[in-house]
């Protein structure tokens, strides 16, 4: 970036104040109705049980995840050019990290689990 | 960095201003406020592991079948929902310099929160009421340190919503105020986003 763009910039900065994201009732009209559909499939799914167990959950996790994004884009305006693209190293940088967190604990404890459950029966079943 | 160059026919080199420029004030508080937000994902993804490691220890008390009420998770849900829509209204009053419209979306924001809130207290009482409290098992403990986060964010979303629209009647939409409006709209937001997988997690895969 040169010197000269620099100032170009700092002059619209100083003008509009703090940027703040455009809204407009095209994304939020947008993101209300999948945010809507996106709840209502999961909701329905699990008060009727139209499918079995493991399809539902596996379905509904998925839908979570694409509400998670219609919120994100629509709702946070969040984009790769936001704020210099700076937002959006940041949520990646956290998504890793609790990805991170949430595998590795669910990992460690499911084996803390498995190893411990036996030998806790074993106690139980020595003491007279 | 940069150079300087002599354009044909000029006597003087140009000089480009390369130093540090003055920001306005509160230019990076948005940024700021979303790396809080960051954060504060982090908090909900460890009690969301606590939730996943414990959520199975019943300790032979009651499990999510016997507890919880899909129904009123759904009118929750969409008071929570809806309150995102009218928060999103009164940021496009913002852009339309509309301070009378904006006070009134951020008050019909704050009662839909407010409604959300209210549900989830009366569903806490009911849990309680029937001896399912946090010190019941493990399951509880986590359910209740999960969901009730929430709910205290919620809170302080209200308080800080009702604040700004005392503020917004003494000092209009000063650019102070709509930074502040900017910033409660990533929160408001945030907590739906959070909800999303509190209603997924929790209620939802507790039921199947």
């Amino acid at each position: 970036m040169s010197a000269a763009t620099t100032h170009a910039e700092q002059a619209a900065h100083d003008a509009h104040g703090i940027e703040i994201p455009h809204a407009s009732y095209r994304d939020y009209t947008i993101g209300f109705v999948l945010s809507v559909i996106l709840t209502a499939i999961p909701f329905g799914l699990v008060m009727t049980g139209a499918l079995s167990p493991a399809v539902t959950a596996v379905t509904i996790l998925g839908l979570a995840v694409v509400q998670i994004v219609v919120h994100m884009v629509y709702f946070l305006h969040m984009s790769p050019k936001a704020e210099g693209g700076w937002s959006i190293t940041s949520l990646i940088f956290t998504i890793i990290v609790v990805g991170i967190m949430l595998s590795g604990s669910l990992w460690v404890m499911s084996h803390l689990n498995a190893n411990m459950m036996p030998q806790a029966h074993e106690e139980m079943s020595q003491i007279p | 960095m940069s150079s300087i160059t002599l354009p044909a026919g000029e006597d003087k080199p140009v000089y480009y201003e390369i130093d540090e420029h003055p920001h306005p004030e509160g230019h990076s508080t948005l940024l700021g406020f979303w790396i809080y937000l960051m954060s504060d994902c982090l908090i909900f993804a460890i009690l969301f592991a606590c939730y996943a490691v414990l959520g199975g220890n019943f300790a032979a008390g009651p499990g999510p079948k016997d507890l919880f009420d899909l129904n009123l998770i759904a009118l929750n849900t969409a008071m929570l929902l809806f309150s995102s829509l009218t928060y999103g209204l009164a940021m496009i009053a913002m852009q339309n310099r509309n301070l009378r419209h904006v006070q009134m979306w951020l008050a019909v924001t704050g009662l839909f929160g407010a409604a959300f809130l209210a549900i989830e207290l009366y569903e806490f009482s009911h849990l309680i009421h029937i001896g399912a409290t946090p010190q019941r098992s493990a399951f509880l403990s986590a359910f209740f340190t999960l969901v009730g986060t929430h709910g205290l964010h919620v809170t302080f979303g209200l308080i800080w919503l009702v604040t700004l629209i005392v503020q917004l009647g003494r000092h209009g939409l000063n650019p102070a105020n709509q930074r502040r409006v900017a910033c409660l709209s990533l929160f408001w937001h945030f907590l739906d986003v959070i909800w999303i997988g509190v209603f997924t997690f929790v209620y939802l895969m507790g039921m199947l």
